[in-house]
């Protein structure tokens, strides 16, 4: 066994993303840390400009692997370009970013090499020699540390901004073009299309105050109030996944991970816990006011301002106050 | 179309979570579980196309016995019967000891589609479906928010939901499983009929013995993943925290959003 570190890096259209070089960050930090050294590997069909942004970093080895066939996404190209790649160079860690498209193969991966698999890691320290990993459970509520168990790769999803892109260390580093024998494979999917979602009439982006209701609305026929505190504040009215998914409110207004990432100057989270999903789509906002029955609730964890409480409660009280400094 | 439809029971988004004695896990006493959220959008995926094809959903579950009431939950949905693993020797594996579990579950009955949640709301692999079309030589297809099946029933076009509000569509080959992502549908509740019914409909149990899998290959012997202990998070930035009655809180946010967001006209 190699004992490297690759970082498998997520490219569109031929260019890194924050993602990769986050990807290559953590596998520089986890190299240093265990004493070995980094290798990145970015496949797709037209990724020589992503494979010469990797040579001016601090790694071992750049690997390109390019296929026409590995142009679009499918689970089966993938698998049939990363599992010989990594069984004949058996590092110790492979890390991707935990994106969508990650999710999709990372576990069948792992299946095929019989390797380890740790999702939605939040970071690494080692405890008594032992390298042990950061993951979020139940809805953020809580962080488990887990270590992984038998010999061999093991595979793992870093949770987005886990490792900042800007730690990248500059070097310089030898690329090399790696064939994939992709001709015959069962791509699993036939992709037809991309397209958007949904209306996307809403731009929630430009918007310097948010305020974002959560599954603690408890329903649609309850949002009243909150619109009311929307037109007080002039602010856009945004919705957490459980509150989309529910009808409640439409999709063009969720933020979040599949939503719109947003950073207004004011976000106003009620009855929204704060799942990563979410976090990651507004934890830029300047101020955050967070109001939840649940102190508990991981929001509070990047709230400037928290108030535990019933958001049917809070939400009248403010707009009555809002009222009556319009009015005085 | 025989659907078979798989299922986890989790702590309840609301409940107050307590630590285990031993640092591991949270403490299950006291703790209201459901059907996993994402699970429920997967039932009624399940049921919808069953209904449409005149074909029948059979619930797998994996999980400790006090699970037996998501199971039952499933059946009184409309699931024809179920398939429980509550086998000790099957609990605490990680995605791929669980996900082989339910494959040799779900092999011995012979679908045509296999439906899950996207993910569970306590450990979050979002791969037990994934894994269980490996084990099968089957494709998947992760976070899908639209199923459309083929006139010749042997394919479906799946819409996958992408970041940044983008969706992929694409064609997938039956047999296959689908990861399903919420708001695909509207749930249905159970009706009182239904209840009824339910506790008539067949429940299976399977232990680690009938599933022709090595032990050391299965749940907690089989994983390669192991929770040391669990903490609530460390927080970046402390919050303050303000008090008082609705009023009194509702003046000193007015003070906030006024003095130092700036965000009052």
């Amino acid at each position: 066994m190699s004992g490297q570190i690759w970082a498998v890096v997520q490219q569109k259209d031929g260019r890194l993303q924050r993602a990769g070089r986050e990807t290559v960050a953590a596998a520089q930090a986890l190299a240093r840390e265990l004493g070995t050294t980094a290798v990145a590997v970015v496949l797709g069909d037209g990724v020589a400009g992503a494979g010469a942004e990797l040579a001016g970093m601090a790694l071992a080895g750049v690997r390109v692997v390019e296929h026409p066939r590995l142009g679009a996404y499918t689970p089966g190209g993938y698998l049939a370009a990363l599992a010989p790649l990594i069984r004949a160079g058996a590092p110790a860690y492979v890390l991707f970013a935990h994106t969508y498209q990650t999710v999709d193969f990372l576990p069948r991966l792992a299946q095929e090499l019989d390797a380890g698999f740790l999702p939605e890691a939040l970071g690494f320290q080692k405890v008594d020699g032992e390298l042990r990993w950061t993951r979020p459970v139940l809805g953020g509520k809580l962080h488990a540390q887990v270590r992984t168990l038998g010999a061999g790769t093991v595979l793992v999803s870093l949770q987005s901004g886990a490792f900042p892109a800007d730690a990248v260390q500059a070097g310089t580093a030898p690329v090399e073009q790696v064939a994939a024998a992709l001709d015959g494979v069962d791509l699993q999917r036939e992709v037809l299309g991309i397209e958007s979602a949904g209306e996307g009439t809403v731009d929630l982006t430009k918007a310097e105050v948010i305020v974002g209701v959560g599954r603690g609305i408890g329903g649609q026929e309850k949002l009243g109030p909150v619109e009311e505190l929307t037109r007080l504040l002039g602010a856009e009215l945004a919705a957490s996944r459980p509150v989309v998914d529910s009808g409640w409110l439409p999709r063009e207004r969720q933020v979040g991970s599949s939503g719109q990432t947003v950073a207004p100057k004011l976000y106003l989270a009620l009855g929204i816990s704060g799942a990563i999903q979410h976090l990651v789509g507004m934890k830029g906002s300047g101020m955050v006011i967070a109001v939840n029955k649940d102190a508990s609730a991981p929001i509070f964890k990047i709230a400037t301002y928290g108030v535990v409480g019933d958001l049917h409660e809070v939400v009248p009280a403010l707009n009555q106050a809002l009222q009556q400094r319009a009015a005085g | 179309m025989k659907i078979a439809v798989c299922v986890k029971q989790v702590p309840d988004a609301e409940a107050r979570l307590r630590i285990r004695g031993d640092g591991a896990w949270i403490e299950e006493e006291g703790v209201t579980f459901v059907l996993n959220e994402t699970d429920t959008y997967a039932v009624e995926e399940a049921l919808q196309i069953a209904e449409r094809t005149g074909g029948e959903v059979i619930a797998f579950c994996l999980g400790p016995e006090r699970a037996r009431e998501a199971v039952r939950k499933v059946l009184a949905l409309g699931a024809a019967r179920a398939v429980f693993l509550s086998d000790p020797a099957l609990l605490g594996g990680d995605a791929l000891a669980t996900g082989r579990a339910l494959a040799a579950a779900i092999r011995a009955e012979g679908v045509d589609l296999v439906l899950t949640g996207s993910a569970s709301t306590d450990l979050g692999f979002a791969a037990t479906g994934s894994v269980i079309a490996g084990e099968l030589g089957w494709p998947h297809a992760w976070l899908v928010v639209g199923v459309e099946l083929a006139e010749d029933r042997k394919s479906v076009r799946v819409t996958r939901e992408m970041e940044s509000g983008m969706n992929e569509s694409s064609r997938i080959a039956l047999p296959a499983v689908l990861q399903v992502q919420g708001g695909i549908n509207q749930p249905r509740y159970a009706s009182l009929k239904g209840i009824m019914a339910a506790k008539r409909k067949e429940i299976r149990d399977v232990a680690a013995g009938d599933l022709g899998i090595d032990p050391s290959r299965l749940g907690r012997a089989g994983s390669r993943l192991e929770t040391v202990s669990v903490a609530l998070p460390v927080s970046g930035r402390e919050v303050e925290w303000i008090e008082g009655d609705a009023a009194a809180v509702a003046a000193a946010l007015v003070t906030k959003l006024e003095q130092e967001a700036k965000v009052l006209r």
